[in-house]
């Protein structure tokens, strides 16, 4: 039924690893991945622990469609509790290594406890054990995964590692697999790093074999590739140009937050954008964009790899870095570009790099540094802080900085608090563009009504990609909206979070969203799992996922004040562009949406709400 | 006519669709270690490469074999490989020049691309055109038409 049927249990503490039976009931009530992940994690953990104690746990999970033939099926979810925010994190990840734990016969992996010296995670199918990671700790991800390869002279294991950012415990770590992939957001490295956890390194030869129905299977998974193959952003778009096609449109429609959020529009959006990145550079005649790159079963292809010129100042001498690497993608080109000021490409491929290559989440060291480029222009941060000067708009400042943060050495400690800490400390804590302590994405929440709301009511802190009100806000998916009104978002916000959670957790990447509705993805559960799996199930599984990661938030103490946007969202109009003079409407949407949720007007779950999810 | 499988290796994207529906087809199961097509990722470059059995008119491997168990498919031109014969001697891997035909522990086999009677599912899956079946005497057809594009963009621009 396309689980594999069990999970591995990893007691760091004690150094044992032992198998257990899936719970199918919990299965058919939330599907796999973030839902299920979820689910094991609120039933097993106390909400009010502390993220980097020993008491938390960190688990790693595949989907049902994840390791088949379902286009983008190869994703897998980290849940735990995040030290950015102390809400649920739960960070979604591509590229080969889900796939391969599935392979391996493995739906998830639960981590519990703390090691008392650095280990590694080894599965060989049935096998798993814990090993000593003395070889690669202190070591990078791009470091690690070769070691372990070498190591076990096996070149077609995957991995799962933390850099030295993780070890160092930043406090935005991300996890990355295959290089360039990462779990990135809410800290989950650093959890990992607190338990002396380096890697999970798999091999996985078994396969998914036990579809429901393969022959329906296969039509109805061949069907919906054709659906992404036609549709104009899934068939052209992200396979031309990648997310970053968003960077010039998001510009124009005056929505790019720019230098810490102070504007909505980048002057020099053209220079960081896709079109740039396809263009041949003065100096060496050749385009920054190498190709594009799919993750497992991904028919869609929008990832970058790129190389950066050899003779720009951040990579001179250092022939390491002269290879293809992931990126950009639009997030972290905003994040390191535009949210600063700075519109150096090959810096913007540099930093991401390095956030690559040490698991950083790029979008909350992106907004960090924007924050303190702001402190530093206000003159409470000086150059000898900081170790530069660092005025919006300096390259030599941001690569600086990821280097500093990546190595936890100087104020690279305090870029490693991430944006909410940092300027806490520094006396202005408006100046940190957050919500629940975790950084905006690429999208000023201000002019996007909708996606302002998403970012106050998300689950993990501010983030895009638990509702993307964007594709009907701006790309008019499924109907356009007008991204400047507040009514009727409280309700288009609620139905892309739910479906958002049911994508999720079948194990397939959100994207397939601009083309795919629940229409397209029932069918595809329904012959890989069971007939129950209807569009109307999904969507109930879904807003099931949604209120059971809200209720872990309430019980680590959220409340409606933790569903806020900062004040210069509120009260600093942006100041040019189609939405000149426009301010967040939260105020007016989120009474709304805590009414469309069934929740109170403290935004708690009422029992009818409750009773209705079987919560 | 004879078709061939045909690799534009500039076309693919990594996405390992090729590598799942080999092993389905062939054993009704997703699993990229079954496949008898594999991708390689070269990192430093950015390159993916499909690679699989090239179907040698002299095959050197149906030639090595000490029991006949690799035989021609008049119908697809395929070297097949008869596993009731194989008797998993492996040699078959060593004459190979490509390395494309190799041995199943499982089975006590040996596995190697046998076109799917005709039509390959890895072709079929592929969403980009980078493995694709075609005229076994005209493999080079698309890349012809694309210089030749070339050239007749130049006359016209002269």
């Amino acid at each position: 039924m396309a689980w594999a049927g069990k999970l591995l249990r990893v007691n760091l503490t004690t150094g044992t690893c032992k198998s257990e039976p899936l719970n199918m009931t919990w299965a058919k009530d939330y599907l796999g991945s973030r839902g299920l992940a979820t689910k094991y994690f609120t039933e097993e953990v106390d909400a009010k622990v502390d993220p980097l104690s020993v008491e938390n746990k960190i688990i790693w999970s595949t989907g049902p469609l994840t390791g088949t033939m379902a286009s983008t099926g190869g994703r897998f979810t980290v849940v735990t509790k995040g030290p950015l925010t102390g809400a649920i994190a739960c960070s979604n990840s591509g590229g080969y290594w889900g796939a391969e734990l599935k392979f391996a016969g493995w739906d998830m992996v639960i981590f519990e406890g703390k090691s008392p010296k650095p280990v590694y995670l080894y599965i060989q199918d049935d096998k798993a054990e814990l090993l000593d990671a003395d070889y690669i700790w202190g070591k990078t991800i791009w470091e690690t995964e070769p070691a372990i390869k070498t190591k076990h002279q096996d070149p077609l294991i995957r991995v799962s590692s933390i850099g030295r950012s993780g070890e160092n415990g930043v406090l935005y770590s991300a996890i990355v697999n295959d290089l360039h992939r990462a779990a990135g957001r809410s800290g989950v490295g650093a959890v990992m790093g607190s338990k002396n956890l380096k890697a999970i390194a798999v091999r996985g030869t078994k396969g998914v074999g036990n579809i429901k129905d393969p022959k329906a299977f296969m039509h109805a998974v061949k069907e919906a590739k054709k659906v992404l193959a036609g549709n104009a952003v899934t068939g052209q778009g992200l396979p031309t140009y990648g997310t970053q096609v968003l960077m010039n449109v998001i510009n124009e429609v005056g929505a790019l937050p720019t230098r810490n959020h102070q504007d909505v529009q980048f002057e020099s959006a053209k220079d960081i954008s896709a079109e740039a990145m396809a263009t041949p550079r003065a100096s060496d005649g050749k385009a920054h964009l190498v190709t594009n790159q799919a993750c497992f079963g991904c028919t869609i292809a929008c990832g970058r790899i790129s190389k950066i010129d050899e003779t720009h100042f951040t990579v001179q001498n250092r022939p390491q870095y002269w290879g293809a690497n992931g990126g950009l993608e639009y997030e972290a080109a905003w994040a390191l570009g535009a949210a600063n000021g700075v519109k150096d490409l090959e810096a913007l491929q540099f930093a991401n790099l390095i956030c690559n290559e040490d698991g950083i989440d790029p979008i909350t060291f992106g907004a960090t540094v924007g924050a303190v480029m702001e402190l530093y222009e206000m003159g409470v941060l000086t150059k000898e802080q900081i170790g530069i000067a660092a005025p919006f708009g300096s390259a030599e400042a941001l690569c600086h900085l990821v280097e500093i943060t990546a190595h936890s050495e100087g104020f690279g400690k305090e870029m490693g608090l991430g944006s909410k800490r940092l300027t806490e400390k520094y006396g202005h804590p408006d100046l940190s563009m957050s919500v629940k302590g975790q950084e905006f994405p690429a999208y000023d929440g201000r002019v996007i009504q909708g996606i302002g709301l998403g970012y106050a009511t998300s689950n993990r802190g501010a983030c895009h990609l638990r509702g993307y009100t964007i594709a009907s806000e701006i790309l008019g998916i499924p109907v356009k909206t007008e991204p400047t009104d507040t009514d009727g978002k409280p309700e288009l916000l609620k139905a892309f979070q739910d479906a958002t959670a049911a994508f999720d957790a079948a194990g397939i990447c959100v994207f397939t969203s601009f083309a795919w509705t629940l229409n397209d993805v029932a069918p595809q559960v329904q012959a890989a799992c069971g007939e129950e799996f209807t569009v109307e199930n999904l969507t109930l599984i879904g807003e099931r996922i949604w209120n059971m990661e809200k209720d872990f938030n309430l019980r680590a103490g959220f409340t409606r004040k933790d569903d806020m946007l900062p004040k210069r969202l509120m009260t600093e109009a942006a100041k040019t562009g189609p939405a000149k003079g426009v301010v967040s409407g939260l105020d007016k949407m989120l009474p709304i949406y805590y009414q469309v949720r069934g929740w109170d007007a403290e935004g708690n779950i009422k029992p009818e709400t409750r009773k209705r999810l079987g919560l | 006519m004879q078709k061939s499988l045909h690799i534009n290796a500039d076309k693919c994207t990594g996405c390992l669709q090729c590598e799942m529906a080999c092993s389905f087809e062939n054993y009704g199961i997703f699993n990229t270690a079954q496949s008898r097509i594999k991708v390689f990722d070269f990192h430093h470059t950015g390159k993916k490469v499909p690679y699989t059995c090239t179907q040698c008119d002299e095959a050197w491997c149906l030639h090595a074999c000490p029991v006949e168990a690799i035989q021609i498919d008049a119908a697809s031109g395929a070297k097949v490989v008869r596993e009731d014969i194989c008797v998993g001697c492996k040699v078959c891997t060593i004459a190979c020049p490509f390395g494309t035909i190799n041995y199943v522990q499982e089975t006590g086999k040996v596995q190697k691309c046998d076109l799917c009677d005709g039509n390959p599912a890895c072709a079929d899956a592929c969403p980009t055109g980078a493995i694709t079946y075609v005229d076994a005497n005209w493999t080079g057809l698309d890349k012809m038409r694309e210089w030749a594009d070339k050239v007749g963009n130049q006359a016209a621009g002269a």
